[in-house]
């Protein structure tokens, strides 16, 4: 428990990390940045080309993350946030615009293994144990066995699922698969973290408490998080910037910069300061259907 | 101890309400009725012939007679279930082994070329699904042709395979191995193809994003998920592999072999011999596709993958 629960005020907590903060215009690049960017999407747009004719699935797409930032992706379904997410990950070619991750493209980011990828679904390879399964991605990096080894140990009990190494992905429930995606996306330590609805699947319990695990994990790591959710609360809790995206063609129709303390718990969610951001996040969903119809 | 003294009644219990919960009990009321039916018919069938035999012996017969003959004739157009037992136990375990009459013998020489032809078939197989589904351009071009060497009648293909091979001075286990191949590869490629295609496009983005090589995503991906594909093939292919070899055996008027057993059966009318090597066939079947399901249940286990 945090001791000062109730009275932080987020405005107290000091600017250390965003000497920038202030800066409307989130997408041109701020003069005073001193931290580097780890995305920058300029007049990102993809077109899927299908039978039925051509699905726009981004459209004209501004996006700047730096190092450190937990960006959450919200927006209804369909609107393209897995999309975003695939074209960081070079899993999807955008047709238009031009993208940069870690000042290269996505292809050599790729290349150079500077993300994991946390699936919608955990994607655990069920004739592995937990064990393997984390250890997938060091085998095929040609880890040494002993250091890949103690990675899986010190990256399971990260996510609290030391005991369970020898168990296969059907013996543990989803909340637990799911961290284990987690711990196999952590383990060879990039430091972009891409993540699509992990938590999707679960229920409120579970996903409040993973929700709080990972808050921890990023302060403590200060990787760089993209996160896509559906979920406002959880947004507006895990990140220090919210991309609210409309529906198709998706589009970002505004971006909520937050500055909450790093030790929040999940009683933050009951303050003043969340619920007026969830409330902003919400309008922005709304406008963003209204456009719509 | 009285726990033990517990324990014990209480496990042959348990067992024999395995058995009845389980599939030995229907398996035994199937069978007897299967040799009822047997039984019954191997009198209808046979006694028409009987009857004449009788006549023509100008003796005397009763119902109990007819019945009686009926089960023990020498060539019956339908012969008796212990009848066949009774082949079976002079020509495989009364027999040397070594001796033409004996049917391990013939069982052996069939079993060798199944099981080369298998091992051929399922090689092949399995490498052509793996081309199949790594190069686009061979499913386009390879797969027609697949498809299309099952829809010709082995016994119509058996005997020009044994023909040009004896034309190469290819003879004895080698042409029948290569019947039982063309049949074999089949069903394992088949059943391949899926399994190398079973892995869903996440696990495949995954491999992607490790930024891993076609051989990594091979072996850690696309082949284990193809076990449980593999194995049912093997089940189908093993059998037809017996099924191929048997074929081989007979245009060839092999001197051995089970198919041998069947043709020389045929020509004396030796309807017991014959069924005795069904039969025994069938057996050898059996086994074999059981083996691959210990194989499979092993495997799969290993992997951790319930069944
Ligand atoms: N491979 C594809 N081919 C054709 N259309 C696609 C493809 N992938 C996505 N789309 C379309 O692009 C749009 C955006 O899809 P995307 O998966 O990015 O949505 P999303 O925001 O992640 O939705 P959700 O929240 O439901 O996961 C959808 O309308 C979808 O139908
Ligand atoms: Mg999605």
């Amino acid at each position: 428990m945090a001791p000062d629960g109730k009275g932080l005020a987020p405005q107290e907590s000091p600017d250390r990390e965003s000497p920038d903060r202030e800066s409307p215009d989130w997408a041109a690049a701020p003069e005073g940045a001193t931290r580097p960017r780890v995305v920058e999407a300029r007049s990102l747009s993809l077109t899927f080309e299908t039978a039925d004719g051509p699905v726009y699935a981004l459209s004209d797409v501004d996006l700047d993350v730096e190092r450190g930032d937990f960006v959450s992706f919200i927006g209804p379904s369909g609107c393209g946030k897995t999309t975003m997410l695939r074209v960081i990950a070079d899993l999807e070619q955008p047709s238009e615009g031009r993208i940069t991750v870690n000042g290269v493209s996505p292809h050599e980011a790729r290349l150079n293994r500077d993300y994991g990828y946390v699936f919608q679904a955990p994607a655990l390879y069920p004739w592995r144990n937990i064990e393997r399964n984390v250890a997938l991605p060091l085998e095929i990096m040609g880890v040494p066995a002993a250091e890949r080894r103690e990675k899986v140990r010190s990256h399971l009990e990260l996510v609290n699922l030391a005991g369970f190494e020898k168990k296969f992905p059907w013996q543990l429930s989803g909340g637990m698969q799911q961290r284990v995606s987690i711990a196999r996306a952590l383990c060879f330590e990039p430091n972009l973290l891409l993540m699509d609805e992990p938590f999707g699947a679960l229920d409120e319990i579970v996903r409040d408490h993973l929700n709080e695990q990972l808050l921890r994990l990023w302060a403590k790591t200060g990787k760089t998080v993209i996160f896509v959710t559906h979920s406002i609360p959880e947004a507006v809790f895990l990140s220090n910037r919210i991309v609210v995206m409309s529906p198709r063609p998706g589009r970002i129709i505004d971006v909520i910069e937050t500055d909450f303390p790093t030790d929040r718990d999940l009683d933050f969610r009951e303050t003043a300061d969340f619920l007026e951001v969830a409330h902003r996040v919400r309008e922005g969903l709304r406008a963003g259907h209204s456009y719509d119809d | 101890m009285t726990t033990d003294v517990l324990s014990a009644p209480a496990g042959s219990s348990g067992l024999w309400a395995r058995l009845v919960a389980g599939r030995a009990l229907p398996i035994a009321v199937v069978s007897a009725v299967v040799i009822v039916l047997w039984y019954l018919g191997a009198i209808w069938l046979n006694t028409p012939l009987q009857i004449d035999a009788f006549e023509r012996q100008g003796v005397a017969w009763s119902r109990a007679d007819l019945v009686r003959a009926t089960l023990a004739q020498e060539r019956p157009l339908l012969p008796a279930p212990h009848q066949i037992l009774a082949e079976m136990k002079k020509t495989i375990i009364d027999t040397r082994i070594t001796s033409k009459r004996s049917l391990v013998h013939h069982s052996w020489v069939t079993l060798s070329s199944t099981l080369l032809g298998f091992a051929i078939g399922t090689a092949l197989g399995v490498l052509l699904a793996t081309g199949i589904v790594h190069l686009r351009t061979l499913d386009k071009s390879l797969m027609p042709w697949v498809i299309s060497s099952q829809t010709i009648p082995i016994l119509a293909i058996a005997p020009m395979i044994v023909v040009v091979l004896g034309a190469i001075g290819l003879k004895g286990l080698v042409p029948k191995a290569i019947i039982s191949t063309y049949l074999c590869f089949f069903p394992v490629t088949i059943g391949m193809v899926k399994g190398l295609r079973s892995p869903d496009p996440l696990q495949l983005d995954l491999m992607r994003t490790y930024c891993a090589s076609g051989w990594q995503t091979f072996w850690k991906l696309r082949w284990p998920s193809s076990m449980p594909f593999l194995f049912a093939s093997l089940k189908v292919a093993i059998a037809i592999s017996l099924v191929g070899a048997i074929v081989g055996e007979l245009p060839t008027g092999a001197q051995a072999g089970l198919g041998a057993r069947l043709l020389a059966g045929s020509y004396y009318g030796q309807t017991i011999q014959i069924w005795s090597a069904l039969i025994t066939a069938a057996i050898l079947a059996a086994c074999m596709v059981a083996l691959v399901g210990v194989g499979e249940r092993l495997v799969l286990r290993r992997m951790g993958l319930r069944r």
